[in-house]
């Protein structure tokens, strides 16, 4: 399903991470979502679903993790170690920085989740090696709340609701 | 993607180590964006500083020096976080100044010129239609792809390195034709659009009605000429709030010359928006703060042009900043220096105005701390991408036009129903 683009051995723009940490299980999905795109490893995570788009300059203290723009519909929340659904992106071209130094910092999330996203989200996600992910069947809101447990294959395409919060 | 000799010896690895990881990313986000190949580009504009390299993002640059990448384009430099002149009052760490040093020397001996501006697009370099190029941030790239005629992405600090490493992009997004055409057409014919603030204003109402890379507004009904500056504001706006590219404006920007033309041959129906004064008021009126108290007023985002500086200067002249007060003004070595020579700067810095240059306010190193420090609470701007950018940092933020501006400036409170 869609164009998929790996984090090779010998591909990384930075100096290659040691292997992934998904921490994967084998639970059998609630439900499916399908995606149009996506880049990066098998990863599994709480979810942060978001009424509201996202840009790291904009909403996120890129020190602590936490959504700190006054009125975010997410403000308070923290995206670290989530899989944060976005409906869209903001701005912005901080991203192509601001998610490899949030990584370094240990307060990076699992995965990004975009329904229509901007290239800077990916040039971002795919230097910090985050997977990224954009478009889908069904909205993510209508069927995943926040706190739920997903696995994001963005190889094959598909979110998968393994666990209600 | 199918790849010529050249790209694909690069990709071997025959142009030295920092060549193949550039092109084995673009390669990466090429592929995420279904690009078919990879095409030339003339000039790259790259953000980096160490607010938002952080030190992951200083490494990483070093590391790309010490594997020999060098620029083989052009490739200027967007503002930074640090004007060195005023680290020490502005309370700055000590610390990241001298990792913004840092950063800059890794640069300039990658061959980046390290000019520290956001309006590269008035002040070093306007590529003509249909001319590549490899741009960041957003407010340069819609003005290329809309004012200009050329064609860009987002391109984020590291891509728009990586462009200039190798001298091409992937093509996908606004490269492309497809993705350039007019998808909705908004209507301003009963808005006045007196004041930069007014045209930021309007990008925010066409960027929160359809928040989307992909969405490509034609504006229609446009009164009189816009200056390069008023579609500066516009661009920015549109950018910030919708997260936009490119706009259309038949008969101001090249590849409209209908309004036909910029829908791509097809005839639009009836607009999707109407944008009047009143729907302007409206955004004025949107603004919620704790009380008519407000110590913080910022002209930048973007840097000021040479027209911008010379009014406010007419503005200033005469008058002094409130005590407890203060302003902000930035803008380019370039335009700062052509403003000092004018005598424009003269009755700025005497009426208490702080001008700052190289830097932009909403990435100024420590602005939290500086907010804090200052009991900042309330930040007018007659900048509608600095009041939505700068929300990470806690600041209650309020536009308004230029003169409101000066006049809360000079006094420390927002007037009544001022708009």
């Amino acid at each position: 399903m869609g164009q998929t683009a790996q984090p090779g051995g010998d591909a990384c723009y930075v100096t290659c991470r040691s292997g992934a940490e998904s921490g994967v299980t084998g639970s059998t999905p609630i439900l499916t979502i399908a995606l149009q795109r996506g880049f990066g490893p098998v990863v599994e995570g709480e979810a942060l679903v978001s009424e509201e788009g996202f840009s790291p300059r904009y909403d996120l203290d890129r020190w602590s993790g936490l959504i700190t723009k006054p009125g975010h519909k997410l403000e308070g929340a923290s995206i670290k170690d989530r899989v944060c659904f976005f409906p869209t992106a903001k701005g912005g071209i901080a991203a192509g920085w601001a998610f490899n130094d949030i990584r370094a910092k240990g307060i990076a999330p699992k995965a990004f989740i975009f329904g229509v996203t901007n290239p800077v989200m990916v040039q971002g996600a795919i230097l910090a090696e985050i997977p990224i992910t954009e478009g889908w069947d069904q909205d993510p809101r209508e069927v995943i709340r926040t706190g739920d447990w997903v696995r994001v294959d963005p190889e094959r395409g598909v979110i998968e609701l393994l666990r209600r919060a | 993607m199918e790849l010529t000799a050249e790209e694909r010896s690069m990709a071997a690895g025959d142009a030295g180590e920092g060549v193949r990881r550039a092109i084995a990313y673009q390669m990466q986000v090429g592929r995420f964006f279904g690009a078919q190949r990879m095409v030339p580009i003339t000039n790259a504009h790259m953000m980096g500083d160490i607010e938002v390299l952080g030190d992951a993002g200083l490494a990483f640059l070093e590391e790309m020096r010490l594997l020999g990448a060098r620029a083989r384009v052009p490739i200027t430099t967007n503002a930074r976080c640090i004007d060195f002149d005023w680290a020490e009052r502005l309370g700055q760490d000590p610390g990241e100044c001298a990792k913004e040093r840092k950063v800059i020397a890794t640069l300039q001996a990658m061959d980046i010129m390290t000019t520290d501006t956001c309006i590269n697009y008035q002040t070093l370099y306007q590529p003509h239609l249909g001319e590549r190029v490899a741009w960041g941030d957003t407010g340069t790239c819609i003005y290329a792809n809309s004012v200009f005629g050329a064609r860009t992405n987002f391109e984020s600090g590291p891509a728009a390195l990586a462009a200039a490493v190798t001298g091409r992009v992937p093509e996908y997004g606004f490269q492309l034709d497809r993705h350039r055409r007019g998808s909705f057409v908004v209507d301003v014919a009963g808005a006045r659009l007196d004041d930069l603030a007014d045209w930021g204003a309007l990008g925010r109402i066409i960027g929160e009605y359809r928040q989307s890379y992909y969405a490509v507004p034609v504006i229609t009904g446009i009164a009189r000429v816009p200056t390069a500056d008023e579609l500066k504001h516009l661009g920015c706006a549109l950018a910030s709030y919708g997260s936009m590219a490119m706009f259309h404006m038949p008969g101001v920007t090249p590849e409209a010359p209908s309004v036909e033309a910029a829908c791509g041959g097809t005839a639009p129906g009836t607009p999707a928006l109407v944008v009047d004064d009143a729907a302007i008021r409206g955004v004025y009126a949107s603004y919620r703060t704790a009380g008519p108290e407000a110590r913080l007023v910022v002209f930048s985002g973007p840097q000021l042009s040479l027209f911008e500086i010379k009014r406010l200067s007419e503005l200033f002249a005469g008058r002094r900043v409130a005590a407890g007060s203060s302003v902000f003004v930035t803008s380019s070595n370039g335009v700062i220096s052509a403003a000092r020579r004018l005598g424009y700067l003269a009755p700025l810095e005497e009426a208490g105005v702080a001008v700052l240059e190289g830097v932009c306010f909403y990435i100024l190193q420590n602005l939290s701390q500086m907010r804090e420090a200052n009991g900042w609470s309330t930040l007018v701007s007659n900048s509608a991408k600095i009041v939505n950018i700068i929300g990470a940092h806690r600041f209650r933020t309020v536009l308004r036009r230029t003169e409101i501006c000066v006049e809360v400036a000079c006094t420390g409170r927002l007037p009544d129903s001022s708009m």
